[in-house]
């Protein structure tokens, strides 16, 4: 291990030796250098090459959006999908901390690191895509209660200071600030429960900008029951997501995944997956014209089905069955199916949705190189973050 | 420990309820017409095409004080890109981040006669209709749309904008526009000539009409103008106002037969630029089913359930955390 004695001083020296001392870990066998780590590396220093273009030279250079399609990519994956990929966090820290399901304290540490990387990913990409970043502070100091940008903004930044919390345990914990990290376990529940509260809002009022434009966003998506449908479907899509992460780092990762934790996920991912569902079977009977819309083989209405038949009654059907929810690659398989549907129920929203509107008032969109390059870039930062914060913090504390 | 943040609980709580039961029922936004609102009427069986009003509208707007004004600038930002155009003459096609107003034309067929569907042909104008419930100044996260409170046109404050677009999705006629070649950009909309208007001047566009298309005036007088042209005889002789809606200066024409119905007397809620037109608005790409129905009470109903969500999760929450921790309360 370096010695930086000699550049920072004993003391920081110590601070960093402490912090990267990955005995403790060193059980997953998690390598630094990969081929995969080096593309994640190089996707991260085009998409910072690529912010700082767009922050030099305007969003206008960097993106394909016009006033026909004022949001784009950015909006619909980074921060739709960004956001509610990060559902899981507040789950399992509901289910631990106030609902005492000591069952999930395992995964505990790990889906909320995700959601905190899903949020700074979110948070990131906001930042690029609204025309004058380094201003972004006035939207939280305006009063604006009748915007629902104000409180996702609000909410935003409560929120990923949350999680920061949340996650700050093993960071004291690593370094040795003991006081600290006592003093974060102590106000664990009240901590928790905030963020149980502000994602219960945030998740929702995601869906919630769209009820100002009916008639913009397609019958198909808009209704006023679209907050709820963007809450079930980031539950569901977040015990997938918790799933999928624990599965995923299990298989690279030499960890053995917690089977029980599993097949419970899997349970609420069916609870959710059938509460969801409920809420779309009505809204699309509740509508009149909806069924004739989404049945009718136009690119709207398949895209709809698409997303309905992977992301939600695939799944469901599939968990229903023990067989499935007890064998960890048909789990997997199916939290692929569903992130897969929930995001592209997210792209529907964001992109396809509007697309009637925005054409008819000509134009179109497809996200430019730079675009798609900041995307896989943000995608990179959370998995390479993901992974060093594995590397390096005591992410799996079963094992001890 | 416990005790204090049960007392913490507590507090969130009754504080969410407190909010709760202190939620307006509606948007904090009024709905109703401001004392001295003004608008224009726009007639589309008067208009020529001239676009005289285009041209007049950008000369203004550029004045400090107008909506296309920066500093430093030495001529309106004229758009010299199309067919033909050697960058000579403001070729206008579309509502930009240059341009707050255009003059648009309806075709069909032969287009032989002005004001028919069929086989003819229409102009229309197209710029912020200024809602008197405005969907852009609801939807700001930072407070950049401000509706005048006395004569209710819909400015626009670029030092409060973020440049997060949502005006943009959420505007029913799709109309503020923004500048995306620049990399300190802001949204540009017609703003009424606020720096004239509020000094007792009319707009730009009804200054530069010479048909009375354009008409300046107070809403109300607009309002009831409208509902006179409707009632009159397709054929007959009127004397048609220029400029503002009591102007002494009137011109005769014969009555065109109009589509029955003023636009933005309900649509989501009332605008206070209304229009009249021959051919029907959908024909000229005014969206139907604009219900009479302000756009902000949409998200509203969202958004006053928010306290009752802060009470309940902390009510709800602190009664799960108690009833699963009870047995570690026993115990200590």
């Amino acid at each position: 291990m370096m010695d930086l004695t000699n550049y920072i001083g004993p003391k920081y020296n110590d601070f960093v030796q402490k912090l990267l001392d990955d005995r403790q870990t060193r059980y997953l066998g998690i390598k630094l250098i990969t081929p995969f780590t080096v593309v994640l590396v190089l996707l991260i220093c085009a998409a910072a090459v690529v912010a700082l273009y767009r922050l030099a030279f305007g969003i206008g250079a960097a993106s394909n959006l016009s006033d026909a399609w004022p949001w784009g990519l950015w909006i619909s994956f980074d921060v739709l999908g960004g956001v509610c990929m990060a559902a899981g966090g507040f789950l399992i820290a509901g289910a631990v901390y106030i609902c005492g399901l000591e069952k999930y304290h395992c995964v505990a540490r790990a889906a909320i690191l995700n959601a905190f990387f899903g949020y700074l990913l979110a948070a990131i990409s906001i930042c690029m895509d609204i025309g004058r970043s380094v201003v972004i502070w006035k939207a939280l100091i305006s009063s604006q209660i009748n915007s629902i940008m104000f409180i996702v903004a609000i909410h935003v930044v409560l929120y990923t200071s949350t999680l920061a919390t949340e996650s700050s345990p093993m960071f004291f914990e690593k370094v040795g600030w003991d006081g600290a990290r006592h003093k974060v376990s102590r106000c664990m529940v009240g901590v928790a429960l905030f963020g149980v509260l502000l994602s219960l809002l945030h998740q929702s009022s995601l869906g919630a900008v769209y009820l100002i434009a009916p008639g913009k966003l397609s019958q198909i998506w808009y209704s006023q029951w679209i907050p709820y449908c963007f809450l079930l479907s980031a539950i569901m899509l977040g015990l997938s997501m918790v799933s999928f992460e624990t599965i995923l780092t299990g298989k690279v990762w030499n960890h053995p995944p917690p089977r029980d934790v599993l097949s419970g996920l899997g349970r609420g991912t069916l609870i959710a997956g059938i509460l969801y569902l409920a809420l779309k079977v009505f809204i699309l009977l509740d509508t009149p014209g909806l069924v004739g819309m989404v049945t009718d083989g136009s690119f709207l209405g398949n895209l709809y089905l698409l997303e309905m038949a992977v992301g939600v009654v695939l799944p469901i059907v599939l968990l229903s069955f023990k067989a499935v929810r007890n064998n960890i690659h048909r789990l997997f398989a199916v939290d692929i199916l569903v992130i897969s549907g929930v995001l592209l129920n997210r792209l529907n929203v964001g992109i396809f949705g509007v697309q009637e509107f925005a054409t008819r008032s000509g134009g179109d969109y497809f996200p430019s190189a730079m675009e798609w390059i900041l995307t896989l870039g943000m995608i990179a930062f959370a998995i390479l973050g993901f992974k060093l914060c594995a590397k390096y913090l005591n992410l799996f504390p079963q094992h001890h | 420990m416990p005790i204090s943040r049960r007392d913490l609980l507590k507090g969130a709580a009754s504080g969410g309820l407190l909010l709760a039961s202190g939620v307006p029922a509606h948007a904090t936004m009024s709905t109703t017409l401001p004392p001295n609102a003004v608008g224009f009427l726009y007639d589309a069986t008067l208009c020529i095409g001239c676009k005289s009003c285009v041209v007049n509208c950008k000369i203004k707007n550029c004045e400090p004080g107008g909506a296309l004004y920066q500093e430093g600038m030495t001529k309106p930002p004229y758009e010299t890109k199309g067919p033909g155009n050697s960058g000579q003459w403001d070729e206008t096609q579309e509502l930009t981040g240059k341009t707050l107003s255009v003059i648009k034309v309806y075709k069909n067929g032969t287009c032989q006669t002005k004001d028919a569907e069929v086989n003819g042909y229409a102009f229309f104008k197209q710029q912020c209709m200024h809602c008197i419930t405005p969907a852009c100044a609801s939807v700001c996260p930072g407070g950049a749309f401000k509706k005048d409170p006395d004569n209710g046109s819909v400015y626009y404050i670029a030092s409060k904008c973020i440049g997060c677009r949502y005006c943009q999705i959420a505007c029913p006629f799709g109309l503020p526009r923004y500048e995306w070649d620049r990399a300190w950009p802001e949204v540009r909309k017609c703003q009424h000539c606020r720096h004239i208007t509020k000094k007792g001047g009319i707009t730009a566009c009804a200054e530069s009409c010479p048909t009375g298309a354009t008409v300046f005036g107070k809403v109300t007088d607009l309002r009831e103008e409208a509902k006179r042209r409707l009632a009159l005889k397709p054929g007959d002789e009127y004397q048609f106002p220029i400029q503002t809606v009591h102007s002494r200066n009137r011109q005769p024409r014969k009555v065109a037969r109009y589509v029955d119905k003023v636009y933005g007397l309900t649509e989501v809620g009332g605008t206070q630029n209304i229009l009249l037109s021959g051919v029907s608005f959908e024909l000229l790409g005014f969206r139907k089913y604009l219900k009479n129905q302000a756009l902000p009470e949409l998200t509203w109903h969202y958004i006053a359930k928010i306290p009752w969500v802060f009470a309940g999760v902390f009510i709800g929450g602190t009664a799960i955390y108690k009833i699963t921790h009870r047995k570690e309360g026993d115990k200590s």
